[in-house]
């Protein structure tokens, strides 16, 4: 957990007190929403079909019981019990009132937590890999260097108005659990032959109208120079990016347009005159930030508690261990992952009460910590393995052990039409019934690693273009029709899937992925063989051929 | 971003004019006593570009009772009955089309 400061406190502070009185001028008409607007998006508040929407940072996906809590609190006091995780680290509550907002954030400030760079056209929450300080393998914890950017970058003039929103996401493992290549900026924590610290960066990835994988523009830059960097490109984008049009205003557009080569050299040339400036880190910086991340005492634990060995006679335990448990860094200890994806629900929402019973099994069981995923999932990431047994029945009593992480049921999606003003189709049907056509588990095991995303438009944030399998929602003549792309991941070796023909309809969306399942099963070359594996074997075409056949 | 008002307005049948209210952020419907209702029945019809412009400009003016507003098509029942449009109006209109989740 990283422990806040007095400037911290100080600055969500009088920012609740800054929007309660932005929010009394607007509600007595003295701002017009014109200019009120902007003032809200930049606490997170939008409005939605129904209601206006508060979206709410969780930096880096890190979150203490207290704040799980707090969370729980709104969701309950303000709103309609429950809250959605989204793809980007926050949670979203869809129902909440204007006039409530300023006591909402309030209440969340007392326990460290706000809705800053949640919207708007800044730097956005800076994201990274749940499994942070916890994976085996890892190079070291990403996560103070997310905190070093967030500390620079929140409320920075420079990037309160970007031609468009900004995104940073880190990683310090082998395997992208945060999907770097698909960021603004992407940023892979990597050791020079020195041993020193620092940053592999991409620049120009993105999803949304006109998707793109990042551009690696250098493959070392010093942990010591890394926010002189990243100002350098924030830099080049502020001069460079287009203004004009938003549809072509993200850096991604400006990296394309100018070619990454001649991008490259423009901040290479902006960064000479920042390098050795006061943007320049020293070791005493990312000494204090690291010193305020509390990490767990762990114990000296067997590797197989007898606890662990008893249990495994339970094919239930057994299936969800298997499918949710992940090795630690230190022996003895996993991180469990938490699907909020049960079968036949929204993906990534959970009530208040889950909320509140999940943040006393982490107290219990986790040291207190609890993580957020990209996925829309959950982690508790310090539990002792004599504890899951134990933490897997009471996981299950709550509807939270369902054992489908990274399986087809694990769906991503957006809120689509059903909350969404800019969304032209609905996605979390589609997803509720995907999910009950895939809900045995055998089946959803036999099919292996396979993830689905689902949107619904075109702004992605369902992130279609990376799914194993992506499904975007589009309206045609009055329908909802959905585009199917295969072949896309998010991970290290990120690729956007492809179109395999024409828009189907809501009604035949499942039918259609059983096909291409049915096909997948039939054309690979041996049961490891991943779904997206067969499909950059093949191609499309024999997907394709499958679904269109008889359509 | 351009004013709904200086968007060329065109309207291909019955339509109404609806908005989220300001404070609490709920769907309301523009009325014919220049209001805002949250039922559909209340709605002031329009049947052409000059009633749907007249109607647009009230409900812009009245930037603290509801914000965003714009034309949305209708249909009417031959009972008179008005009838969402479109989906995204029927959603609107109704709420989500999912169970949500259990108050907790």
């Amino acid at each position: 957990m990283y422990a806040y400061d007095e400037i911290d406190r100080t600055l969500v502070n009088e920012r609740v007190s800054e929007f309660r009185d932005q929010v009394q001028r607007r509600l007595s008409g003295e701002l017009t929403e014109d200019e009120f607007k902007m003032l809200r998006l930049q606490n997170g508040v939008y409005l939605q079909l129904h209601a206006y929407m508060f979206r709410v940072a969780i930096p880096y996906g890190t979150l203490a019981t207290n704040q799980l809590r707090a969370l729980a609190h709104v969701a309950r006091k303000y709103d309609r019990g429950y809250g959605h995780f989204t793809t980007r680290q926050n949670i979203q509550f869809n129902w909440i009132k204007l006039s409530d907002l300023p006591d909402a954030l309030a209440d969340l400030a007392e326990v460290g937590i706000h809705a800053m760079q949640t919207s708007g056209n800044n730097m956005r929450n800076v994201t990274s890999d749940q499994w942070a300080g916890v994976a085996p393998g890892e190079i070291e914890d990403p996560r103070i260097w997310s905190e070093l950017i967030r500390q620079h970058t929140t409320l920075h003039p420079e990037f309160s108005f970007l031609p468009r929103k900004f995104k940073i996401a880190i990683t310090a493992s082998d395997h992208d659990r945060a999907a770097i290549k698909v960021h603004d900026i992407g940023l892979r924590l990597i050791k020079n032959e020195k041993g020193e610290t620092g940053f592999e960066v991409l620049v120009g990835g993105g999803l949304g109208r006109t998707p793109f994988i990042g551009k690696t523009i250098k493959h070392f830059v010093h942990g010591r120079d890394l926010l002189s960097y990243i100002e350098a490109i924030l830099r080049v984008y502020n001069q460079y990016g287009r203004r004009d049009n938003i549809y072509k205003a993200r850096i991604k557009i400006l990296v394309h347009e100018l070619g990454i080569e001649k991008f490259s050299r423009e901040v290479e040339e902006e960064w000479q005159h920042l390098r050795n400036s006061s943007l320049q880190i020293d070791d005493e910086v990312i000494e204090d930030i690291r010193s305020r991340f509390i990490y767990p005492t762990y114990e000296k634990l067997p590797h197989m508690p007898d606890e662990l060995r008893q249990a495994a006679a339970d094919p239930e335990f057994e299936a969800w261990r298997k499918n949710s448990v992940a090795p630690h860094k230190v022996q003895g200890y996993s991180i469990v992952t938490i699907s909020l994806k049960p079968i036949g629900a929204p993906p990534g929402d959970a009530t208040a009460d889950q909320m509140d019973a999940l943040a006393d099994l982490a107290d219990k069981y986790s040291f207190g910590e609890i993580r957020v995923g990209h996925e829309q999932n959950l982690a508790l990431p310090h539990v002792a393995k004599r504890d899951l047994p134990a933490l897997w029945k009471a996981l299950d009593k709550l509807g939270l052990a369902t054992p489908n992480v990274n399986l087809i049921t694990d769906i991503i999606a957006c809120p689509g039409l059903d909350y969404c003003s800019l969304a032209n189709a609905r996605s979390i049907p589609i997803a509720q019934e995907l999910t009950r056509r895939f809900a045995n588990h055998e089946l959803a095991n036999l099919i292996g690693r396979l993830h689905i995303n689902i949107s619904g438009c075109i702004n992605a944030c369902g992130h279609h273009h990376v799914g194993h399998i992506g499904i975007l929602g589009v309206e045609k003549n009055g329908e909802e029709v959905y585009q199917i792309t295969i072949g896309g991941r998010a991970d290290e070796n990120a690729a956007l899937g492809n179109l395999i023909g024409p828009g189907v309809k809501f009604d035949e969306v499942a039918d259609v992925v059983e096909d291409i399942v049915e096909a997948y099963l039939a054309l690979r070359e041996r049961p490891e063989e991943l779904f997206v594996e067969t499909v950059k074997r093949l191609g499309v075409e024999p997907f394709k051929e499958r679904v269109y056949a008889t359509r | 971003m351009t004013s709904p008002l200086q968007q060329k307005i065109k309207i291909a049948g019955p339509s109404i004019v609806t908005a989220n209210r300001t404070w609490d952020g709920i769907v309301v419907y523009r009325t014919a006593d220049k209001g805002w209702s949250a039922e559909l029945a209340d709605a002031a019809i329009v049947r052409n570009s000059d009633e749907a412009k007249a109607l647009l400009a009230e409900a812009v003016a009245d930037d603290v009772g509801a914000i965003g507003p714009y034309i949305a098509p209708v249909e009417l029942g031959d009972d008179g009955a008005i009838k969402p449009g479109n989906l995204r109006e029927q959603i609107r209109k109704a709420g989500v089309t999912i169970e949500l989740p259990a108050q907790g």
